[in-house]
């Protein structure tokens, strides 16, 4: 792990607590000796990224390869490895290393080219047997064979490498952010709280000129009325929530006959319908499945030039957003617009949505057949405790009819998002920081994912991921999206004099050294 | 890909100009019929296959942007990409059969062209898969875009 001290800057501590005192709390503006007073050993470094996740491991990746040294930058997370947050959410939503993802070959995330993508790599890994399959699919994609997506493993282990190639661990300071201030003079401090005992003091504070926030999800979020039902009868077990742990529940459906309710049809929702339909096939599971629609998408939708292919309730698209929205024409209309007709066209694109696989198509047939995977439309009324420990939903469908689902488990596959008033960080920079929200209101950036609002005289603050969706790039919460975002930055630390554009010859150089593995 | 109708024309001018030239330059030299032939007379062809190639293919660009805008995703898959080669290959090859492509000779032999031909669209695609993406890292963020 590093030092938090860069070389040759020895921080100067006078006296103090090392705490954050109500003075530095209540002052939006901090000055070095505000600092200092409270005791707070400062560290000089020029870069901080603060999170430590994928978005994080994006910039860093593309700044190393601007060939910014490691002295420079240094890395804020909770976790020791970039993926940790994303694995873990993935394992909880049913998504192990084996299972395929939803981005294309080419968003790789340890390659900031794209090239060679995912697909290539599998091949190549996989030979002789399995050479041609995705190499095949890869190539007649979407026309003759799904959108080639990787598995999670893949991902994983490449980002393993590059971690290692380009230093991750001699930039990483573990540990918690508490608060992101402007400092009189120009530039940040970042307010850390280093694990207990590892620093003399609780907090250290580092004095930067950029500062990049990619924080990840502000929190998750529960449908309403699951989330009252769950603190009123105090029942976490039998309604749970996607992305939190809920493994005990295909245990016991492979134990017991049982009928599940499966709330939300996008992404999250298609890989739990995915995983219960096959627990009945592999694990002779007698499950009965009511998945609820709230919105029901019965066929294609939109005029010619716009129309989204959906059936059997769902809205179908390779990607979160329609696939021009990570470079193409898409990207190029959302650039253009402002407001609310910016998210309103977002949404458009994306919404709830899920991808077309013939696996998928195929167990849900069967079930809709079988009798087993059953459909109900309309807007749930209430969730309230039935005979035999059952939970019962009551849905109301537009027509005024009600229905009655009695239930062993309830499973919210809806992957909300909370806002950005849960976290602590980012609500201190929308009250101290000089920070906005866009109309979705998340965090406001400028093209260049500048947080508008936060210059400090040089300083400048980016994010990205998830808290800045609303803004002028759609697929701001994906891997590709992150690399781009990624660029953006780098590029505009290069027009600021902090790194080296990359253009031609440094690419070129820089995708060789890659490819042989060459640390930087 | 997903290329907007700037990205598209920027994109086939280098990878027909620059890819396709070089590989034209390269490949004059083996192709068949050209036994005897000097190479100057040869590169005259060649080249004048390859300005044809880009007049058309700028042409056919727009009518791809057109049929593009029916897709959801508003992308162009490299399948297209690749499978295009037929009728652009044909039409240019009847254009050519028909006297209509400036200089070049109508005699021209059909597997010297089709060699010529399929060869350079191979090679030009297979650039577009990556070595593209390694020498301008943003032209997948900009739809093709180079400038
Ligand atoms: C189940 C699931 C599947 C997905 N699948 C795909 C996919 O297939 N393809 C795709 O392109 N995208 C996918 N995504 C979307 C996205 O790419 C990932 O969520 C990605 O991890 C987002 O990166 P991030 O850096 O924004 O957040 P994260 O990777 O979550 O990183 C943020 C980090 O910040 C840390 N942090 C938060 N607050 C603080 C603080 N105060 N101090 C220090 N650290 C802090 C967190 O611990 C976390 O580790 C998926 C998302 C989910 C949830």
């Amino acid at each position: 792990m590093a030092s938090l001290n860069p070389p040759g800057a020895p921080p100067a501590v006078s006296g103090g607590s090392g705490e954050l005192t109500d003075h530095l709390l209540n002052t939006s503006i901090w000055s070095d000796g505000d600092v200092a007073a409270a005791g707070i050993p400062i560290y000089d470094v020029p870069f901080i990224t603060v999170g430590g996740g994928m978005g994080s491991f994006a910039l860093v990746d593309t700044l190393k390869i601007a060939g910014v040294p490691s002295s420079q930058i240094r890395v804020l997370g909770q976790n020791t490895i970039p993926y940790q947050t994303y694995k873990y959410l993935c394992a909880n939503s049913q998504i192990d290393e084996n299972t395929r993802i939803r981005s294309d070959s080419s968003s790789v995330m340890d390659n900031i080219w794209g090239w060679p993508g995912y697909a290539v790599r599998e091949a190549f890994g996989k030979r002789p047997e399995g050479f041609f399959k995705p190499l095949w699919s890869v190539f007649s994609e979407p026309i003759v064979a799904d959108y080639w997506t990787p598995q999670a493993g893949q991902v994983f282990h490449s980002i393993d490498r590059e971690m290692v190639r380009i230093g991750w661990n001699e930039m990483l300071v573990p540990g918690l952010v508490r608060v992101i201030r402007r400092r009189y003079g120009g530039g940040y401090f970042v307010l850390h709280t280093p694990p207990p005992g590892t620093t003399p003091t609780r907090r250290v504070a580092f004095r930067c000129n950029y500062v990049h926030v990619g924080v990840g999800y502000p929190g998750l979020r529960f449908l309403a009325d699951l989330q009252e039902y769950r603190q009123k009868y105090n029942d976490y077990r039998h309604v749970v929530n996607a992305y939190e742990p809920h493994d005990h529940v295909y245990e016991e459906l492979t134990r017991h006959a049982s009928v599940v309710v499966v709330r939300g049809s996008g992404i999250v929702g298609s890989r739990i319908v995915e995983r219960l339909l096959g627990d009945r096939e592999k694990h002779g599971a007698q499950t009965v499945i009511w998945h609820l629609f709230r919105n029901y998408v019965s066929g294609p939708t939109g005029p010619p030039r716009f129309r989204r292919y959906g059936e059997h309730g769902f809205a179908y698209q390779g990607f979160n957003f329609s696939r021009a929205g990570w470079g193409g024409t898409i990207k190029h209309q959302i650039e253009k617009l402002e407001g609310p007709e910016r998210i309103a066209f977002i949404r458009s694109i994306g919404g709830t949505n899920t991808p077309w696989r013939k696996e998928w198509q195929e167990g849900l047939r069967k079930g809709r057949a079988g009798g087993y995977y059953r459909t109900h439309v309309g807007e749930v009324e209430e969730v309230y405790p039935g005979e035999n420990g059952l939970i019962v939903t009551r849905i109301r469908s537009t027509d005024g009819a009600v229905l009655e689902i009695p239930a062993n488990y309830i499973i919210d596959a809806t992957g909300l998002e909370g806002t950005t008033d849960d976290h602590r960080v980012l609500a201190d920079l929308l009250k101290h920081g000089g920070a906005g929200k866009n109309p979705n209101g998340r965090l406001d950036v400028e093209k260049n994912f500048e947080l508008r609002g936060t210059r400090s005289e040089t300083g400048r603050m980016f994010a990205s991921g998830s808290i800045t969706l609303g803004g002028y790039y759609a697929p701001v919460d994906s891997f590709l999206g992150l690399q781009y975002v990624a660029l953006q930055v780098a590029d505009e630390l290069a027009n600021l004099g902090f790194c080296k554009k990359i253009g031609p010859g440094k690419s070129v150089a820089g995708w060789w050294n890659w490819a042989r593995n060459k640390r930087i | 890909m997903t290329p907007t109708l700037a990205g598209r024309i920027q994109t086939r001018i280098f990878v027909t100009l620059i890819i396709g030239g070089l590989w034209t330059a390269l490949i004059s030299f083996v192709l068949p019929n050209t036994d005897g032939a000097a190479i100057g007379d040869v590169y005259k062809i060649t080249f004048r296959v390859v300005a044809a190639m880009l007049v058309l293919g700028l042409l056919w660009e727009l009518l791809y942007h057109g049929l593009m805008q029916y897709r959801w995703e508003k992308d162009w898959p490299s399948f297209f990409g690749f499978w295009t080669a037929i009728n652009e290959g044909l039409l240019l090859w009847i254009l050519i059969k028909a006297d209509a492509v400036p200089d070049v000779p109508k005699e021209l032999p059909g597997s010297t062209f089709l060699v010529h031909f399929v060869t350079v669209w191979i090679v030009a695609w297979l650039w577009l898969q990556g070595p593209m993406k390694i020498v301008t890292p943003r032209w997948r963020y900009r739809g093709g875009r180079l400038v």
